[in-house]
């Protein structure tokens, strides 16, 4: 880990990486989040095995795999969104900005204000639309102004122009597709350094779908994106990095999606992607 | 026969037997529905009908106006001390009732392992249970006299020597044997399960992504409980509350043993006062019409179903704003 643990240098460095060219080499970015043998079992049942990667700021990271091989579980190890669920039990470390999230003195409900996360149903709050954007503002006691931070934050989900006349109306007045960029703006509104999303457009039509797309790409000017999606497609469109989980909860395969996509090592990962199994 | 091997799929019609059963279900069940809407009418007709007879007699502005209630011995019949009874009973449970009933409610939806509400909610049913006359035994044998032990109290308000504002002392006085303050307690304490349990229903039935959305957030587990469940379950929770207060405004054996039956006028300004004293609610009033010997006719007589009117509108006129305001919040998600 190049990182030291504390927060406000990993600050630092997300205010230089913006200065980084886009397309710059993958290897250069530095990692924001690690994990080693992560191993994560429900009950008695294993749902992660002996998992270990590195996560690069800046990049769209997307987790890839058939149901059921605990990439969405992966992903809520991140910000202990796996820590709601009574059965659950994690064995190893996730490292944020170096930090070991799973240490006794991290508290899930600081670390999941700096790790963001979208869900699968867009699920806005029955409250209007600029209260849905604010509600993390509010309960993290942001100072600002509001809803100037509302606006922008609407802007960056590219919502602002469908919901500037309706801010008071209820955010599930919108469609779906509106609604899930509503819970993109929420989750993004409190600045975040990470935004996980949970196969945000598997509830929605091709051409809402399109348009998250699009906005992940845009997001990760600003924030690092790991998402987890069925669509092998859309992890070939929009991603950096690829992982392949297959069933068993093993990460198979890691790399830049483009030689996942081309030439992966491992038979089983092309199979899947070409559609043999899974 | 020959028709079923003709068309190969068998009969196409029910036996005459079947069709007259499910009919006479289906009048059995629209039976039992209209009973309910006639029975409704006969009791509005007849409550009306007498009371517009009393009105007759003895004006409504006399009745709603007057401030002395005293129908055998005065053959007075105004209505406001009885009124201020039935409301200080009401606001006074209901400052115990609905904040208790709505923490209960979280508590069980919220925080409680499987355990815990393994317990609580049987312990709430029997509480539900508990029939009424034993809280105004309660509250004449217990509730006064551990009340009582640690009145008078007083506690100055403005103390002297501020410019303008008069001295003002707010006292508690000593609580009479009969008095509202314990009537008010018990019967708040009787009208918590109702708030618990069909708020927790409300609460329990927002659906889970909202909680997941807010702990994504970073909310802790009062800002999910307080900031998102309780705002989503608003027309539930309302609804237990009308429920609630009508519950207290109808209740009438507790508040005739605790509260006692000479009705009073509020006072002012030491509004503590109305609660050390004794009062008489409406629903008291109709029992000690009830129980007397004028039982028949007369005014005194038909000053019952009065009274009974007068309750009945303040409970529908309740049921109706709860209905508005459930529309207001209804729940969406």
């Amino acid at each position: 880990m190049s990182e030291p643990d504390t927060s406000p240098k990993v600050q630092t460095t997300i205010e230089t990486g913006d200065e980084e060219p886009r397309d710059a080499p993958l290897n250069t970015k530095e990692t924001i989040i690690e994990t080693r043998d992560l191993d994560v079992y429900y009950g008695e049942e294993q749902a992660l095995d002996d998992v270990s990667m590195e996560i690069y700021e800046h990049d769209v990271t997307a987790l890839i795999g058939p149901s059921g091989c605990g990439k969405s579980t992966f992903l809520r190890c991140i910000n202990r969104m796996n820590d709601l669920i009574d059965s659950c039990r994690v064995e190893g470390d996730v490292e944020f900005g170096g930090k070991n999230v799973y240490d006794d003195d991290v508290d899930p409900v600081a670390l999941r204000r700096k790790i963001g996360i979208v869900f699968q149903k867009p699920n806005p709050f029955p409250k209007s639309v600029r209260e849905n954007v604010g509600y993390g503002l509010k309960i993290q006691g942001y100072e600002g102004d509001v809803d100037e931070r509302v606006e922008e934050s609407l802007k960056s989900a590219a919502l602002w122009d469908e919901v500037k006349d309706q801010l008071d109306s209820s955010g599930l007045d919108l469609s779906g597709g509106q609604q899930q960029r509503l819970c993109i703006a929420r989750a993004i509104a409190p600045d975040p350094e990470v935004i996980l999303m949970d196969e945000p457009t598997s509830a929605l039509d091709p051409v809402a779908a399109s348009k998250i797309e699009d906005l992940i790409d845009d997001l990760a000017e600003q924030y690092t994106v790991i998402i987890v999606t069925h669509n092998m497609q859309q992890a070939a469109r929009i991603s950096d990095r690829t992982a392949v989980f297959l069933t068993g909860g093993d990460l198979v395969e890691y790399d830049e999606t483009q030689k996942i996509f081309e030439n992966p090592e491992h038979q089983r990962v092309e199979d899947y992607i070409t559609g043999k199994f899974g | 026969m020959s028709k079923e091997s003709e068309t190969g799929i068998g009969s196409l019609q029910r036996s005459g037997f079947v069709v007259r059963k499910e009919r006479l279900y289906a009048r059995l069940i629209a039976a039992s529905a209209v009973l309910t809407i006639l029975v409704t009418v006969g009791i509005i007709l007849a409550l009306s009908g007498r009371a517009f007879s009393f009105w007759s007699e003895i004006s409504p502005v006399t009745f709603f106006t007057g401030t002395s209630w005293s129908p055998v011995i005065a053959q007075s019949y105004g209505v406001l001390p009885l009124i201020s009874g039935t409301l200080i009973v009401t606001v006074f449970s209901a400052l115990i009732a609905l904040p208790v009933g709505l923490a209960a409610a979280i508590y069980l939806s919220e925080y409680a392992s499987d355990t815990a509400r393994s317990i609580l909610k049987p312990a709430l049913e029997i509480l539900a249970g508990v029939p009424t006359v034993i809280y105004g035994y309660m509250a004449l044998v217990y509730v006064t006299p551990l009340i009582d032990s640690v009145l008078p109290l007083s506690a100055q308000v403005i103390p002297p020597g501020v410019p303008v504002l008069p001295e003002f002392t707010i006292v508690m006085p000593s609580l009479r044997t009969f008095n509202a303050l314990s009537a008010s307690f018990v019967v708040g304490i009787m009208i918590i399960p109702m708030v618990s349990s069909i708020s927790e229903d409300a609460l329990s039935a927002v659906p889970d992504s909202l909680r997941q959305a807010g702990y994504g957030l970073g909310s802790t587990k009062f800002d999910v409980s307080t900031k998102i469940v309780v705002p989503s379950a608003t027309s539930g929770i309302v609804a237990s509350y009308v429920l609630a207060l009508s519950r207290a405004i109808g209740e009438t054996m507790a508040v005739t043993m605790a509260m006692g039956m000479s009705p009073q006028m509020p006072y002012f300004p030491n509004v503590l006062k109305n609660l050390a004293e004794s009062g008489q609610t409406i629903t008291a009033a109709m029992v000690q019409i009830a129980g007397a010997d004028s039982l028949g006719s007369g005014p005194t007589y038909e000053a019952m179903f009065a009274l009974g009117m007068t309750l009945f509108v303040i409970t529908l006129t309740m049921n109706v704003l709860a209905e508005l305001v459930r529309r207001r919040f209804r729940e969406e998600y």
